[in-house]
């Protein structure tokens, strides 16, 4: 069985022009959360949210090692997301590259900057047995942070369509 | 007076009008409640003429409201204009909101397996005492 806990939603905060800051407080000491965080099989259990089925997982965990999730989006779209580690202290701190593999219809497909993407700095902090995950996502432009920000649209596009639906209905 | 010759290109939008990081201090400080001009030059440090010409952009996209009170003019946050912003990160956050729902779910899991791991035995002699209803039934 499994127990559910209530451990707060997600809070994204946007500090900067070129910056995404994610944090989230766990039920759970930071080995745990690391363990989830870095293994390809746990990892697959958890990425693609309620927005799909996580396809492939792929994690070289090493400095210079890369990294690679593909999910399949219930609208049958393929949402992808590759890097490549910078800086590894197990079960404190990952430093990582993160680029969003961008439809070919956002405008920035293909553009250096888009295949540069960001740099992401991932800290485990544990208090008291329960670890707060912070990600801080530094972009090089605003308009990559914003891309990375429109993918949050592209996976939830399912959602979105029903929202759409509702509000046709409410129209008609 | 300085011409504003940025305008055309920064006032398209609310989104175009938070891209501005001294616009964003101003609504900081109005998250905190409605401010006279003066009040917003003091605590910005920045000059009355760019204070007014930032409220001028953010009033011209809704995100402030201004109403007269004698000869000081108030200005206010209007949060619903924020909303086009909040629903946008909010999708991003719902993507997250959900990914770590189901972490939680499988942290759950391995701190069972983490409990149920039978610990390694201390060559230790157990004394048997009363009272220690483990044998017993």
């Amino acid at each position: 069985m499994v127990a559910m806990t209530d451990s707060g939603t997600a809070i994204v905060t946007l500090p900067a022009d070129t910056q995404i800051v994610i944090t989230r407080e766990f039920d759970a000491p930071k080995h745990l959360v690391y363990r989830a965080y870095t293994e390809p099989d746990l990892i697959a259990r958890w990425w693609s949210g309620e927005r799909g089925e996580v396809t492939s997982v792929d994690v070289d965990l090493r400095v210079g090692g890369a990294w690679r999730y593909v999910m399949k989006a219930n609208g049958g779209f393929e949402v992808a997301f590759h890097g490549e580690f910078r800086e590894i202290v197990p079960n404190e701190r990952l430093v990582t590259t993160e680029v969003y593999e961008m439809p070919d219809d956002f405008p920035l497909a293909g553009t250096p900057e888009a295949e540069e993407g960001a740099l992401n700095t991932i800290t485990f902090t544990e208090v008291d047995g329960r670890t707060t995950l912070s990600t801080v996502v530094e972009c090089h432009t605003k308009e990559v942070r914003d891309a990375i920000i429109d993918s949050g649209m592209e996976g939830g596009m399912q959602e979105a369509m029903d929202r759409l639906e509702q509000v046709a209905v409410s129209l008609a | 007076m300085v011409p504003d010759m940025a305008r055309a290109a920064t006032t398209a939008d609310a989104f175009n009008a938070v891209a501005e990081p001294r616009r964003r201090q101003i609504l900081d400080v109005l998250a905190g409640g409605e401010r006279p001009v003066n009040d917003l030059v003091e605590q910005l440090g920045l000059s009355q003429p760019l204070v007014s010409k930032h409220l001028r952009v953010l009033r011209e996209v809704g995100l402030v409201d201004v109403r007269d009170e004698g000869r000081q003019r108030i200005y206010r946050l209007n949060g619903h204009s924020l909303k086009p912003i909040h629903d946008w990160v909010r999708n991003y956050e719902q993507a997250w909101a959900e990914r770590f729902d189901r972490l939680d779910i499988v942290l759950e899991e391995l701190k069972g397996q983490q409990r149920n791991r039978p610990k390694p035995k201390k060559a230790k002699p157990k004394k048997k005492e009363q009272g220690d209803g483990g044998d017993d039934g």
